[in-house]
């Protein structure tokens, strides 16, 4: 038990290590992820009421679209220089290792990207209520998206075209989507929105048991 | 048990039942789709609601029914793929995503076309129909997968994978009519003892899912001895067979 | 007068026959390219 607790914490840190010595794939996903939220309201004028009505479902898209670009990253050096091949033929459970890059990916995309959004909803002057129903959604939604997208990643790391990750990636996640949607809307007009958020909180349980065991069975493939 | 299945597997036996059994499917999908038609657009009276354009329900709700039993088989022989690896199931998963991605984008097609003068508009966001695009995006998603793959026994086992993961989407779709109160109405027949239609509106709407699975079976089996030739090219049946 | 209420469908008929006709389409293309594709491989085969 300790050992895998041990090992578990090697993965997790190997990862975080490498993602602070080369910074420019952590920093660059966070630059995306600004500059859409920019964009957007270029598309729809200053109306600064239809600004405060859009900005948090673009600030979700905004970190759907840097999640699919970032989950590559924390995977494909790993294929290429064989360090995945390695930890298969060792003796530790896939699971196991798969959840530590699962962990590191959130741990090193997701989190700065939650922390950043926060700023720029201040920024964009939304309602604090609205900030906190948007910070507890992206919270439960963003390890989600996370666990789904390394499934996805471990089936089509290497093969031709990128855009397969995203096609895979972007219907499985329109229920996470459309969930913290309707529960940043509730909060908007003042109602409850526990349903809303106990749902997302169910589906990340589910996701947690689950997308390790595919995640491995993936990895299994890749590598017969 | 293990036996039976082996041998139901073995593609030469496969190939010769499936020569015998597609025929006949073949003429009961026919028949039932001309009875259902006639039925169904001809001797149904009009819905006291809906008036006549009830009657897209004929082709409707066989094919979003067809969609989601596709998606069921699809699913099923992608865990035999990833359990047994028996060579037939990889075969039936992969004929079946491009059918079942017709259905689900007929059920959406003409779901469309039906909400159009009940709602008012071609599209809402409501759960069902949500749930129902997700699924063709699951089928495309299947197919764009294993078929980029240059070893097809890993593109079957990924794919297989996938499958497994969307069946997640299966129950959702089902029960999302119940579950959300939304603008889609409920099913039509969910008990059979006492359907919510007149009988001479079910039998047309039976007769049709018949047509439509059978139609699914009739292409699946021709399908699987496509497949079946190209991957047992060089075995000695298969020359002697075509050969003659 | 009977063929014409059967194509109007009470005032509904361009929706209910376009559903239908992309129904036929649809189903069509889908036995087309099997078959098609089954005697392709046959005729292959039989080359060789």
């Amino acid at each position: 038990m300790f050992e895998y607790i041990n090992i578990f914490c090697t993965l997790l840190k190997r990862d975080l290590v490498i993602a602070i010595r080369d910074k420019t794939d952590f920093i660059n996903s966070l630059t995306f992820f600004v500059i859409i939220i920019f964009l957007f309201p270029l598309t729809y004028g200053t109306d600064s009421e239809l600004i405060m009505k859009f900005t948090p479902g673009m600030i979700w898209i905004s970190a759907l679209l840097a999640t699919c670009l970032s989950l590559e990253g924390v995977f494909r050096s790993d294929f290429e220089d064989g360090t995945i091949e390695q930890l298969t033929l060792s003796r530790y459970p896939l699971t196991l290792i798969s959840s530590a890059k699962i962990m590191a990916h959130w741990i090193i995309y997701s989190a700065p990207l939650i922390v950043i959004s926060l700023f720029m909803s201040l920024i964009l002057s939304l309602p604090t209520n609205v900030i906190m129903v948007l910070f507890i959604t992206l919270l439960l939604g963003t390890p989600i998206l996370s666990l789904i997208g390394s499934i996805m990643v471990v089936l089509t790391v290497g093969l031709r075209g990128s855009m397969l990750l995203s096609l895979l990636i972007l219907p499985l996640s329109m229920p996470i989507l459309i969930f913290s949607i309707l529960a940043i809307n509730n909060a908007a007009i003042n109602q409850s929105t526990s349903a809303e958020i106990y749902f997302l909180g169910g589906m990340l349980v589910l996701a947690i048991t689950l997308a390790p065991i595919a995640t491995a069975a993936a990895l299994r493939v890749r590598m017969s | 048990m293990y036996r039976w299945i082996q041998q139901f597997g073995s593609p030469k036996y496969f190939y010769d039942i499936s020569l015998v059994v597609s025929k006949w499917i073949g003429v009961i999908c026919l028949i039932c789709f001309i009875a259902g038609l006639y039925g169904g657009l001809v001797i149904a009276p009009p819905d006291y609601q809906q008036g006549d354009s009830y009657r897209i329900i004929y082709i409707h709700v066989p094919a979003s029914w067809m969609s989601l039993f596709v998606y069921m088989i699809l699913a099923i022989s992608g865990a035999i793929t990833l359990i047994w690896r028996i060579k037939i199931a990889d075969f039936v998963a992969r004929s079946s995503a491009i059918i079942g991605a017709s259905f689900t984008f007929l059920a959406l097609a003409t779901g469309a076309i039906w909400g159009k003068p009940m709602w008012g508009t071609y599209w809402v966001w409501d759960a069902r129909l949500t749930s129902e695009l997700i699924l063709l995006f699951l089928y495309l998603g299947y197919i764009a997968l294993q078929s980029s793959f240059e070893d097809r026994r890993v593109g079957a086992r990924a794919g297989a994978i996938l499958a497994l993961i969307g069946v997640i989407n299966i129950p959702i779709i089902h029960y999302s009519v119940e579950w959300w109160s939304t603008l889609h109405q409920g099913p039509t027949i969910s008990k059979l003892d006492a359907p919510s239609i007149h009988y001479s509106m079910l039998i047309p709407l039976l007769l049709m899912a018949i047509a439509y699975k059978t139609f699914y079976i009739y292409t699946l089996l021709i399908n699987i001895r496509s497949e079946i030739i190209e991957s047992e090219y060089n075995a000695t049946w298969v020359k002697k067979m075509i050969g003659d | 007068m009977l063929f014409e209420n059967f194509f109007s469908m009470g005032g509904y008929g361009i929706y209910v026959w376009s559903a239908y006709a992309i129904t036929f389409i649809v189903l069509i293309l889908n036995l087309f390219f099997t078959i098609k594709r089954e005697k392709k491989i046959l005729r292959n085969y039989k080359k060789k």
